[in-house]
């Protein structure tokens, strides 16, 4: 059964159109990531599917039972906020409490659920303060307790990490990532962190102006995306994307700079490449920084599938964990990642080794993935 | 303009033109020039004439100021006379009256309008209009409405209700309770500007919390939003409280103290000590002992507001 069912939502804010037309569908126990830069609706999003915001068209379905029109305190979600909203007059007791006061639970209860999330969090020596005396982490702790002490259809987190340092970020990640795991709970996350995106996300809804650009598991959004924009939003360093020509007889060849002294030749491996009909047309071609790095590096592939080619090294940033290269390509600027301790000289050519099966295509004009 | 501001900076402060330097000198005079001389004048104004007044208070003055001592004769007399006690029981009726009210309408009318209303600017408006009017017209106005022989009474018996009572006007009993209605009537708009400002200012995520977490509209004002305004109630209590004490003019028009001395308040004595029946002395007496009323209003909350700043600053 689909534990969240978004149907053709659309919603406008004046002459601005901020959802043009959402479709996605989760499963039960599921962790869907919204991801997008700011602005791209993902906010918008999930305030509609809490009930916070009307769509003007379309559905939603919690479980089964479309909510459109149902308020947001009998939908039986629960939420964290960027902000964390807590109640500052309550005690971190009284802000988790609040909820199963409002629904009438009984007492004994209430305070079993209450000992359960504070164990759980390990948040049972703050019960007692007010939220003004708490940490940013250990606020972060509290609104997710306040989430979790119900057991609700769907989990929906507005950024809850982005007030937090980097730290602190990474570990808070982890730990929601594990409770997802433990509880099997269906959980909706709004991010524009593409690292958390990808490290916590069962499925990845990429945004990007009020539209689904690609909704699939991680590896797919990020070894395949569906387009530029995808290929450009996702990963750090993101995609190189750079233009070139396929010509080629019976093995695609993709040119990058073609017609210069310096130009590039990639032959593409056999299967899974362009349709016949894109031949000797312009493309633009992707390719992950991590699948260029230094020669004599096989990314555990047969030979034949990767090439080695000479390249001019523009610069050097040593990482610590490995070197990020700024060289070119046929004239365009490309990025690659080589071990840490390779160190190209920069001014002169350097020899790197290709990945050729991780090469995207895609169409200049519609930005779509070819192949 | 990176270019410009670099030439700006690139110019030594010595070689400004001479006007330009005189624009800075009187730039950081200005506000000096116009914070000061008003402040030492209030100052002067106030706090001389205070202390004039508790001086006089312990004189046997009359019509004319006398400089004889006489030590806190005038406070006893003002203190023994029937008149000052009855003024002060209606100052309780009245000022617990009028402060309950006005909060109470303040605050409905706080959370009516923020729902969301269409044309909200027009009724804040039109509720805060009756603070511009001053407080003699208010009286005036409520003496006419109030008037049982051409108000509310007249307008209802008019529409063919002829037993119809509402002469509290003219009651003993319940006269007081029309300068509640009256000062509620002015007063209520304020206090809603206070605690509609204050509903606004509250985090709207918290909004959203509760209603994710269940709770109705009543539910969220009551446990959410009022206890997150509690500042704004104190504030509003003690302004409305020391408008309660210092009001003078509204009885003056709307009831004149009567019927009888049912709505006496303790500034209405003040000046008919000092203005009509010439004792100055008294009437200085019964003015000190209203400002130390207003004293033990206004100290405890300044020491509240500084005990609140300083948990702040330490909680950040």
């Amino acid at each position: 059964m689909s534990a969240l069912v978004i149907r053709g939502v659309r919603k406008r804010f004046g002459a601005q159109e901020v959802l043009k037309g959402i479709d996605i569908a989760a499963e039960s126990g599921e962790f869907i990531v919204l991801v997008g830069p700011s602005g791209c609706g993902k906010s918008t999003l999930l305030n509609i599917v809490a009930g916070l915001e009307q769509p003007d068209a379309g559905d939603v379905e919690i479980a089964g039972r479309v909510v459109t029109r149902v308020p947001p305190k009998d939908r039986d979600i629960a939420m964290v906020f960027q902000s964390y909203a807590l109640y500052p007059t309550m005690t971190v007791r009284q802000n988790i409490t609040f909820g199963m006061e409002c629904r009438g639970v009984p007492k004994r209860q209430q305070a079993e659920a209450l000992a359960r999330t504070a164990r759980l969090l390990q948040i049972e020596a703050l019960l007692e303060r007010k939220p003004a005396q708490l940490s940013g982490g250990q606020r972060q702790r509290v609104a997710m307790g306040r989430a979790l002490v119900r057991d609700p259809l769907l989990f929906l987190f507005d950024e809850p990490l982005s007030n937090l340092d980097a730290k602190l970020r990474v570990e808070m990640r982890m730990e929601i990532k594990q409770l997802h795991r433990r509880i099997g709970a269906t959980m909706v996350y709004v991010t524009h962190d593409q690292i958390e995106a990808m490290t916590m996300a069962t499925r990845i809804a990429v945004m990007h102006q009020g539209a689904v650009q690609q909704f699939a598991d991680p590896d797919t959004v990020y070894n395949r995306p569906a387009n530029l924009f995808v290929a450009r939003f996702m990963g750090a360093p993101p995609m190189n994307t750079v233009a070139a020509r396929l010509v080629g007889g019976e093995r695609p060849v993709a040119v990058i700079g073609a017609g210069r002294p310096d130009e590039i030749r990639l032959t593409l491996p056999a299967e899974g490449g362009p349709p016949p009909g894109w031949r000797n047309r312009e493309v633009v071609l992707g390719i992950r920084p991590e699948a260029i790095a230094e020669a004599g590096r096989r990314f555990g592939a047969e030979e034949g599938s990767f090439s080695t080619l000479e390249a001019p090294v523009e610069m050097t940033e040593p990482t610590g964990a490995e070197t990020i290269v700024m060289m070119r390509l046929g004239g365009e600027p490309v990025l690659g990642r080589v071990a840490p301790d390779v160190r190209p000289v920069v001014g002169g050519a350097a020899r790197f080794a290709v990945d050729t099966r991780r090469i995207c295509l895609f169409d200049p004009a519609t930005e779509q993935l070819i192949a | 303009m990176p270019a410009g501001t670099a030439a700006v900076a690139g110019v030594p402060p010595l070689a400004r033109p001479a006007p330009a330097r005189w624009r800075g000198w009187l730039g950081r005079l200005a506000p000096h020039l116009v914070l000061w001389p008003p402040l030492l004048v209030s100052v002067l104004h106030v706090v001389s004439f205070t202390a004039y007044t508790t001086w006089i208070s312990f004189t046997p003055s009359t019509l004319l100021p006398e400089y004889d001592w006489v030590g806190v004769q005038n406070y006893v007399s003002v203190l023994n006379s029937r008149n000052w006690k009855i003024a002060y029981s209606n100052l309780v009726i009245y000022g617990c009256g009028f402060v309950l009210l006005t909060t109470a309408l303040g605050l409905l009318l706080a959370v009516l309008i923020d729902q969301r209303i269409r044309a909200e600017n027009l009724f804040r408006t039109i509720f805060l209009y009756p603070m511009a009017v001053s407080f003699v017209v208010t009286g005036t106005v409520w003496a006419w409405l109030l008037n049982p022989g051409i108000g509310i009474q007249h307008l209802v018996r008019g529409f063919g209700w002829a037993g119809f009572r509402f002469d509290w006007l003219v009651d003993r009993e319940m006269a007081i309770y029309t300068i509640v209605i009256a000062g509620a009537w002015q007063a209520s708009g304020f206090a809603m500007a206070l605690f509609l400002a204050g509903i606004r200012s509250v985090d709207a995520d918290l909004y959203r919390a509760a209603q994710i977490d269940g709770a109705g509209p009543w539910r969220i004002y009551r446990r959410v939003v009022l206890p997150c305004i509690g500042p704004i109630f104190i504030a509003v209590l003690v302004i409305l409280l020391q408008f309660a004490i210092k009001t003078f003019d509204l009885v003056r028009a709307l009831t004149g103290g009567g019927p009888g001395l049912a709505t006496q308040l303790p500034t209405l004595v003040v000046y008919d000590l000092m203005f009509q029946r010439g004792l100055l002395g008294r009437g200085a007496a019964a003015a000190v002992m209203l400002l130390l009323s207003l004293l033990v209003v206004l100290l405890p909350y300044f020491a509240y507001a500084r005990w609140r700043k300083r948990r702040e600053a330490r909680h950040g």
